[in-house]
């Protein structure tokens, strides 16, 4: 119907608000990469020489490995000597001791995001590592933190203070050789955050990272490592953002969580990087590997995400169900507009006894998008009385995007489980009409719509970033009743 | 207060009203009878502004403000009213986030401050007891799971909470058993004031037993082809729509649905 569409298109033209760019001096690496570029990143970094060759490794296996190509998205071929592998924001001194030390144009930049980096300040229940392209420049409340035992602080400090730790762990959920872009992660990862949360303790707050990319022609790849041992539990959250800019730029990250006996691991990502303009000019690619591990026995990992930005997205947190009776959990709304693209989903790969697993996926297409769900679901020979539950919903704002549904079922055990739901539905004319008649504004109508539609996946969230998530939703939706 | 002068409206090119005048004044109760496919629903709809009927000549004032220029949710906010004949489920939508976004819209558009969500909670508890509507029902999704009945009287509850000038009720009393209707009927009687105006759309008199209207108007073929009061919906129950010379099959109707 014509007057739909016009409201549409009005409801999907709103503006990226995170698109400035911070005018601070940075540190950045002629482009191109081989190993004297990987070997200088760690230098700068003082890494120890084990740490180098692991990189080496990765990138002598990377050059070998080929892009994948069998996601639902198309992009120009990357030409990854023209991207630089470092950018740091230059530093007066070495590291800053306090946040006193940080240089206020970065304070700022985090304040303008509304990611107050003062510890006094209204986020008072979070603790944030903030990264801002190659490197951490801010982590709060260590004290506090340190006091339960939790360490929380970026990977460069953990590779330097807890390599025994880092060494055991890194590569043991997501290998160096696992995807492409796992392996060019492992070879020029520049920072991220580390998380360890010791025996039997309960991390006293939520543990939260902000990455930022500024820098033009720079990829990020930050590395995230979080380990819970035995009958702990950590919250963990993450959003990101970036400047405007008519170039793609590449994100590949690698996230890996360990869960021990008795474990529990809740992590949610609000991602708003930018998406590109309407024309579908510039925006982030976002290629990212996400992978738990429940290892012990009764362990649970919970992923949950809130992806509204990027231009290309390819991301499918995962987990493996190793320990018995260990569960997973995936929750996702996954929203594209205008020339967006999303290929995202989860693998639950079931492998102990009477493991279980939920999927509850949320994709709104609007604009001229494409959004596809890719799961798998599998059942090794061990994963006796194993069940999982899986629910894809699709919800089409207008008639010119796209909505798609890849699930992949494997099993090798007769007792397993599997229950699969899907629905496609549209932002009705009917519904629309019902709220303008009632005197709401098409847009307020459509957010609230939307947000319904989200509902189940809202309430998985921190309470502090559900209602960030429901707003976030609402502006990316900027010109697009249905 | 409404008035309609020599209306025509058309979806996807097909004329349904050819030609409709009606007056109404604060205080009274019209009610539109006719048989299906004569333009009933349409009227309600073109009324309320539904963009999906083109209104190709003719006018209507509410208050001597042309509505014609206004789009659904501006005459929403002057005051116009539809209870649907089928309302829409919204999943996951709280009933209660939904009547509250609503009502704070109208409240906006009068300069008044909106109700936070323990003021607007009491108040919709209070009003959803005039309809017999257990309040539990408040958290649910919109319409989602409704039966037909707690549909209608859904609706008639939304219209006390937003108390509007014109109440439109389409076909309020289908699918309604004999308790629901009283129900129903004592939430329309509640809204009867002298500062407003109800329009009742409907096939069937026996509505009528319980809202007693002021005017009865036979619409047919797009047309009123006759007016009076009460009296006028008992004798077409008695003798029929035939009675007129209207064949109580037509077409068109139901695509306003």
């Amino acid at each position: 119907m014509a007057t739909t569409d016009k409201e549409v298109n009005e409801l999907i033209k709103r503006e990226y608000e995170h698109g400035f760019v911070t005018d601070i001096e940075a540190d950045t690496f002629e482009p191109g990469l081989n190993e004297d570029v990987i070997a200088r990143l760690s230098g700068i970094k003082k890494e120890p020489e084990w740490m180098l060759e692991w990189r080496l490794k990765a990138y002598r296996r990377w050059l070998e490995m080929e892009e994948p190509n069998w996601a639902h998205v198309g992009y120009p071929k990357i030409d990854y000597n023209s991207i630089s592998y470092y950018s740091a924001p230059k530093r007066k001194e070495d590291m800053p001791q306090s946040l006193d030390e940080v240089d206020p144009e970065l304070l700022k930049t985090y304040e303008k995001l509304g990611i107050p980096l003062h510890e006094r300040e209204k986020l008072a229940g979070v603790a944030v590592d903030a990264v801002f392209d190659s490197v951490s420049v801010a982590t709060t409340f260590k004290e506090p933190l340190a006091k339960a035992g939790v360490i929380f602080c970026s990977i460069s400090e953990a590779i330097q203070d807890y390599p025994e730790l880092v060494k055991k762990y890194l590569g043991s959920v997501v290998p160096a050789g696992d995807n492409f872009f796992a392996g060019l992660n492992s070879a020029v990862f520049s920072d991220g955050t580390f998380v360890y949360v010791p025996k039997g303790v309960r991390c006293p707050m939520e543990l939260s990272t902000y990455f930022r990319i500024n820098a033009a022609n720079t990829g990020q790849f930050e590395r995230t490592l979080i380990i819970a041992e035995d009958s702990s539990y950590v919250s963990y959250l993450e959003g990101c953002t970036a400047p405007m800019r008519d170039e793609n730029q590449l994100h590949a990250a690698v996230v890996e969580l360990v869960a021990l006996d008795d474990a529990q691991i809740k992590y949610s990502t609000v991602q708003n990087w930018y998406p590109g303009d309407e024309q579908g000019k510039g925006g982030i690619f976002n290629f990212v590997t996400k992978r738990g591990a429940c290892i012990g026995k009764n362990s649970k990992i919970s992923w949950t995400q809130v992806e509204t930005g990027s231009a290309v997205t390819w991301k499918y947190p995962s987990c493996v169900l190793r320990g018995d009776n260990s569960v997973g959990e995936f929750y996702s709304v996954a929203l594209t507009n205008n020339y967006q693209q999303a290929d995202t989903g989860t693998k639950m790969i079931h492998m102990g006894k009477n493991t279980s697993s939920t999927i509850i996926s949320k994709g709104i297409s609007a604009g001229k998008s494409s959004n596809a769900y890719r799961g798998l679901v599998k059942f090794g020979p061990g994963a006796e009385g194993a069940r999982n539950f899986t629910q894809c919903d699709s919800l089409l704002i207008g008639d010119r995007c796209g909505a798609h549904t890849f699930p992949y079922i494997e099993s090798k055990n007769k007792s397993a489980i599997v229950e699969h739901e899907a629905t496609t539905s549209k932002v009705s004319d009917e519904q629309m009409f019902l709220c303008r008649q009632r005197g709401i504004e098409p847009e307020q109508a459509v957010s609230m719509i939307v947000n319904g539609f989200c509902k189940e996946v809202f309430k998985e969230l921190p309470m502090e970033f559900a209602v960030e998530a429901g707003k976030l939703l609402e502006v990316s939706l900027e010109g697009s009743v249905g | 207060m409404l008035s309609i002068k020599n209306l025509h409206a058309s979806v996807e090119d097909k004329e349904i009203l050819k030609g409709i005048n009606l007056e109404i004044k604060a205080g009274e109760v019209h009610a539109i009878m006719g048989p299906n496919g004569s333009g009933k629903s349409t009227l309600s709809q073109v009324l309320a502004g539904n963009e999906a009927f083109e209104v190709t000549s003719g006018e209507i004032t509410l208050n001597g403000e042309n509505l014609l220029d206004l789009e659904t949710e501006e005459r929403a906010r002057e005051g116009i009213f539809l209870a649907f004949q089928y309302p829409v489920e919204i999943p996951g939508v709280s009933n209660l986030q939904f009547l509250r976004t609503a009502v704070n819209a109208m409240r906006a558009h009068r300069g008044e401050p909106e109700m936070n969500a323990a003021e607007f909670m009491k108040l919709a508890k209070e009003v959803s007891k005039q309809v017999d509507l257990d309040p539990a029902f408040l958290k649910r999704g919109v319409n989602e799971g409704f039966s037909g009945g707690e549909k209608k009287r859904n609706e008639i509850m939304q219209a006390l909470l937003l108390q509007p000038k014109l109440a439109i009720l389409d076909e309020t009393d289908s699918g309604l058993d004999i308790d629901a209707l009283q129900v129903v009927s004592n939430g329309v009687n509640a809204l009867r004031a002298e500062d407003r105006a109800i329009l009742m759309v409907t096939h069937y008199q026996r509505l009528l037993n319980h809202i007693v209207p002021d005017y009865v108007h036979v619409l047919a073929g797009g047309k009123i082809v006759k007016s009076g009061g009460r009296e006028l919906a008992l004798e077409l129950e008695e003798r029929g729509y035939g009675w007129l010379g209207i064949k109580d099959e037509e077409t068109a109707d139901s695509s306003a649905n």
